[in-house]
């Protein structure tokens, strides 16, 4: 007989019942040798069933108005929402950009450089991060598909950055209109539902190299920069500096390409 | 939303269970769970990691943190509306039904990060990588919560059973008290 040890957590799994049933037996033939261990188990075997009787009646009680999940839905519905108001910001965008671009050859009135990357990202981010519906056109299980659209498009290799580290996971991503031609957007979020924008695209003429610069509109910050021609925007509903981080993080991955 | 319905309805009461235990007063345990449900209609599309419960909880334990959290800053005193008279009264447990009532009482006395993962554990039955989920803590550090939770609640058993006078609780016990626990 060469059993492996009993540990610890085996006694717990044995109390959860969740030991493969072969290792269940051998708990039981090691608890009938030891009896103060047993007496141990069996402690923690009834504070399980006492604790599930005494919480029982709670889950059996009849559901209360306010949690009844149809009506959460139909409330959610019929809310004036997000997703509408983003529709008509978008639809205002498209006009802004389009009048913007009439007369950008004249004027010159339009940013240039990171400011204007900057402001596109807090747009794209003001614009999709509060949208519940469809925050993100390519979610994040078809990342290769999403690499493969916005590298066509930004006609340059694209690569998401993983934020794993900082907590955030990727939903997905879009490609987002700029004055300066298409941008690929991706957004992000942590377990407690906040979003990250990380905007990218190829720089025009000016700042195609530029160092981290912070900005700030309202609760929404970021911080933006360009390397070899290509400028990175990171926004949140965040202050600028607690973002460098994770910025620094994005600049690492896009410079391992 | 057809699938959201089927998936998630019949998890509620579970929530609610779940909810009462941690934070124990009716109202704002179904204040938890609504608002957790809200949560979960508005980010069902961005629902990532296949098992519906395990991320239902990890919202609702989640809002709950935050709300202990909260009240532990301001210093706010949450009711207990269920079970005052067998906290503070000297009704001896006598019967069964007592003894039942009181384990919710001697549970109340651990640490908020034991009680969670043995409600999660024992009650619920979150397998121990859903529960390492939902708390967002290595596995490793669920089996040693486990542990504790499961020796602390013994103490506490036993230290009622050997029939301290009236409500003497021992100095230890006392020591240990979670500050954030129900802001007492």
């Amino acid at each position: 007989m060469n059993h492996r040890p009993i540990t610890e957590d085996d006694l717990h799994a044995y109390v959860d019942r969740v030991l493969e049933p072969e290792r269940q037996a051998e708990v039981a033939a090691y608890l009938g040798d030891h009896p103060d261990v047993a007496k141990r188990v069996a402690a923690f075997t009834d504070q399980r069933d006492l604790l599930r009787a005494a919480l029982a009646p709670s889950a059996e009680e009849p559901l209360p108005p306010e949690l009844n999940l149809s009506r959460i839905i139909e409330n959610r519905a019929r809310r004036p929402s997000v997703a509408r108001w983003a529709m008509a910001a978008m639809l205002l965008l498209s006009i802004g950009g389009l009048g913007g671009w009439a007369v950008r050859g004249a004027l010159q009135a339009s940013p240039e450089g990171l400011v204007a990357l900057a402001q596109e990202a807090t747009a794209s981010y003001n614009v999709y991060a509060p949208d519940r519906v469809r925050p993100v056109e390519v979610r994040a299980s078809d990342s290769a598909q999403l690499v493969q659209w916005v590298s066509d498009r930004l006609h340059r290799p694209v690569k998401v950055p993983d934020l794993a580290a900082s907590g955030y996971r990727l939903m997905g991503g879009r490609l987002v209109a700029t004055q300066h031609g298409p941008a690929a957007m991706f957004m992000y979020d942590d377990d407690h539902g906040s979003r990250l924008v990380v905007l990218t695209r190829p720089m025009s003429s000016a700042d195609q190299n530029a160092p981290m610069a912070s900005q700030s509109q309202g609760d929404v910050g970021g911080i933006a920069w360009a390397d070899d021609g290509v400028g990175y925007s990171l926004v949140g509903h965040a202050a600028p500096e607690s973002l460098r981080p994770i910025a620094n993080e994005v600049r690492k991955q896009a410079r391992a390409i | 939303m057809k699938d959201m319905l089927l998936q998630v309805e019949p998890l509620i009461p579970a929530l609610r269970r779940y909810a009462r235990a941690l934070v124990r007063n009716r109202a704002n345990a179904d204040d938890l769970v609504q608002d957790c449900l809200e949560r979960a209609v508005s980010r069902w599309y961005q629902r990532r990691d296949g098992d519906v419960r395990a991320w239902l909880f990890t919202i609702l334990h989640n809002l709950a943190i935050n709300q202990f959290r909260q009240s532990a800053s301001r210093g706010r005193h949450v009711p207990i509306d269920e079970t005052n008279e067998d906290n503070f009264g000297e009704a001896a447990a006598q019967e069964q039904k007592l003894m039942v009532q009181d384990v919710l009482n001697k549970l109340a006395r651990l640490p908020e990060d034991q009680r969670a993962v043995l409600l999660l554990v024992a009650v619920e039955d979150l397998s121990y990588a859903d529960a390492a989920k939902v708390l967002n803590i290595p596995v490793g550090t669920v089996m040693s919560r486990l542990s504790r939770a499961r020796e602390r609640l013994q103490q506490e058993i036993e230290g009622a059973a050997d029939d301290t006078p009236k409500n003497v609780v021992p100095i230890r016990s006392v020591k240990n008290e979670p500050p954030a626990d129900h802001g007492r």
